[in-house]
């Protein structure tokens, strides 16, 4: 699990033409990639082109199953390199998902820091972090 | 179909029929690195980076024996904060002609040699000086989340908008999670990836110029430090340092009328990270591994027309122990997921070893000088200066920023 | 007339980067009323703004001097529209030629924009804007 630290905002994803259909979704607590609709290929992150095909109008969102496997992670132990507005410690996981984009996130409240593991079974699960945010993150899941 | 990179990769075999052939490459064998200065290493300079860089380039003209106003083409980082407008000005440069600036912070150590040495082999300029000065300790850092979040609201592009959010902010983390990764798919232990650290120290120890020059690490202290980001400890990390570092290009023909003795560009090249924006993005097949490193300093070998074995000293960009460690497997100096069996008990590192690597203590415990220090004590190595001095070395391999678009280069005395 | 400002701030001068290693500075010598330049102990060589180096000879060795404060305008510009929320315009900004011979940037002091010419002797005078920020600026030479 994550806590923040009062009065330290959250740093804001970025919005911009190619990702808003993403971060639309996420606020929705739906979870889509981008798929280009004449290869098949997925993507993560969002982007104008398909680096396949070389099309700018083939890149659809398409709703992803949110479900992997934790691929790689860290643990935050110290303030020294860590996000001020997030309480020590607090990881941060690579989770590949069945679809074969890999997504970094954090770990929802179900999941201690000390049980993470490379293979783990997760899927997404959203918080609304408040009126104008909200996030992904990555709760148990049975194999 | 064109080439399939990452076949490549995995295989270890970089594609030889390449165009162009390293016979057309202008570089190889015909510029060289002729002077090298730098300023003090300290926790805090007390001084402006532009005082700095012009210190270190003056000292750089002095060593190699050119007078500064011959000094016709400036090179350095988009990150460097000193205007070039204010170094002309200060240093009184009147022939100008070349000047150009490489993107993504360290990952342009031996681009900016490239870019110097491509000038003067095509004859935009003739005497360029490559050159950085930062106040990493004292003033400005990267690499700190504080810094991040008292300057911005979002995070800084759509890109870092996957990743700030979760607070996962600080290039010492992004780095952490393909090195988890790494010691997870090869079975590398802490003990053995400790083993980086207490070898540069131990150069640092011998090396006057170093910031760690009087503080000894033995491999208990190692175990012993505190986790930053767990998987990497205290001591993994770059030593935060204020100064500034320069070293000047010119022909091979010109350079044998110099002051010193000239080390050779037998090759050089850079690269860029493949499904992997700015370390954040971990969307290559394989992260166990440092492609961009893999690639630039195979780009080097091929324009060289050497391999891995051939070299004899190695200074490989080591902004935390884990990106010089997993380089010395994409400079083929070991196996891929072999360099932690590699550096165990030191030996193999160490100046008489089969691979003296990072001589003057690198960036963790010489100086973090966005590896310009790196360059300079690869020239020193080939001069016979350093104070970790490898015997009579014929040619060193220099890396450069894993993550990041990367840069490689073989030098030769 | 002088330039009128508006109740928003001033972009103020960074000290980052002007004090080298001879003692004082441009700005500490504003906010005595003196105009201090850069001087190369070694040649000689006045050096404005300051630098870490003199471009002439490479010396690390400079020391500040005071100006005579007396020149003439070399170059001028009149804002007709504010380019910043601090300025009220129509304001001018003159390029002065001190004797010593380096230019300045910077603002009329009782001097109508339509008085301004290039070739006028002028003279400097300080307006104190607030504790922190003194700035110089050039009155007609009497
Ligand atoms: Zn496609
Ligand atoms: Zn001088």
């Amino acid at each position: 699990m994550v806590e923040y630290v009062p009065g330290i905002p959250i740093l804001k994803p970025y919005i911009d033409a190619d990702n808003k259909p993403y971060w639309d979704a996420v606020n929705d607590h739906k979870f889509v990639v981008q798929q280009c609709n004449k290869c098949k290929n997925y993507y993560q992150p969002p982007r104008p082109m398909c680096p396949e095909c070389l099309t700018l109008d083939t890149m659809d969102f398409v709703p992803a199953s949110g479900k992997g496997e934790v691929h790689s992670y860290i643990i935050y132990t110290t303030d020294k390199m860590a996000y001020p507005g997030m309480k020590i410690p607090y990881a941060v996981m690579v989770v590949e998902l069945d679809e074969g984009v890999r997504i970094t996130a954090n770990n929802a409240d179900d999941i201690d820091t000390e049980e993470i593991h490379i293979g783990m079974p997760v899927e997404i699960t959203f918080v609304d972090i408040d009126d104008s945010l909200t996030l992904y993150q990555f709760k148990k899941r049975e194999a | 179909m064109g080439r399939n990179i990452l076949e490549e990769y995995m295989n270890r075999k970089y594609d030889a029929d390449i165009k162009p052939s390293p016979q057309a490459n202008l570089i190889k064998d015909k510029t060289a690195i002729v002077g090298i200065g730098e300023t003090e290493y300290s926790k805090n300079s007390g001084r402006d980076e532009l005082d700095m860089a012009c210190e270190a380039i003056k000292n750089a003209a002095d060593d190699a024996g050119i007078k500064v106003e011959d000094i016709d083409g400036l090179e350095t980082f988009t990150l460097d904060r000193t205007a070039m407008p204010f170094i002309v000005s200060t240093l009184g440069l009147k022939n100008l002609r070349f000047a150009s600036e490489v993107s993504f912070g360290g990952g342009a150590a031996c681009a900016v040699t490239l870019h110097a040495a491509a000038a003067v082999a095509t004859g935009v300029a003739k005497n360029v000086v490559c050159y950085r000065a930062l106040n990493e300790a004292s003033g400005h850092r990267f690499g700190r989340g504080d810094g991040y979040a008292k300057y911005m609201i979002s995070a800084p592009t759509p890109h870092y908008g996957y990743t700030f959010p979760m607070g996962f902010c600080t290039p010492l983390s992004w780095a952490g999670c393909w090195g988890r990764r790494w010691m997870h798919e090869f079975n590398v232990t802490y003990e053995q990836i400790g083993w980086w650290a207490v070898v540069l120290r131990e150069y640092a120890n011998k090396n006057p110029r170093a910031i760690f020059h009087d503080k000894p690490m033995t491999h208990e202290d190692y175990m012993n430090v505190q986790m930053i980001v767990e998987p990497l400890r205290l001591f993994d990390c770059c030593v935060d340092t204020d100064g500034a570092a320069a070293h000047i290009v010119t022909s091979a023909e010109r350079a044998k009328d110099l002051k010193q003795k000239p080390v050779y560009i037998l090759g050089a090249g850079q690269s860029a990270p493949i499904e992997q924006e700015i370390q954040t993005i971990y969307n290559r097949p394989v992260i166990s591994g440092l492609f961009e490193t893999w690639y630039a300093a195979h780009e080097a070998y091929r324009v060289a027309g050497v391999e891995g074995k051939d070299i004899d000293v190695a200074e490989l960009y080591d902004p935390y122990s884990l990106g010089g460690i997993m380089s010395l497997e994409e400079c083929d100096f070991c196996e891929r997921g072999d360099a932690g069996n590699f550096i165990e008990g030191g030996d193999n590192i160490r100046v008489d070893g089969k691979m003296p690597t990072n001589t003057n203590g690198g960036l963790l415990s010489e100086a973090y000088i966005h590896g310009y220090n790196l360059v300079n004590e690869g020239v020193r190595q080939l001069r016979g200066q350093s104070y970790n001095q490898v015997k009579d070395p014929e040619l060193c391999m220099v890396t450069a920023g894993p993550g990041v678009p990367s840069s490689a280069m073989v030098l030769r005395n | 007339m002088t330039v009128q400002y508006t109740d928003k701030p001033i972009p103020r001068p960074a000290l980052w980067g002007i004090i080298y290693r001879s003692s004082g500075s441009l700005w500490e010598g504003v906010k005595e009323e003196k105009f201090l330049i850069q001087k190369c102990k070694d040649c000689g060589k006045i050096l404005h703004p300051p630098r870490p180096m003199c471009p002439a000879c490479h010396s690390t060795e400079q020391e500040y001097v005071e100006a005579s404060g007396k020149g003439k305008i070399y170059s001028y510009v009149t804002y007709n529209k504010s380019p910043h929320k601090a300025f009220k315009a129509p304001y001018s900004v003159i390029l002065v030629e001190l004797d010593e011979g380096p230019r300045v940037i910077s603002n009329t002091v009782d001097v109508k924009p339509e008085e301004i010419e290039i070739g006028m002797p002028v003279e400097i005078a300080y307006e104190k804007i607030d504790d922190e920020l003194t700035l110089y600026k050039f009155k007609k030479a009497g």
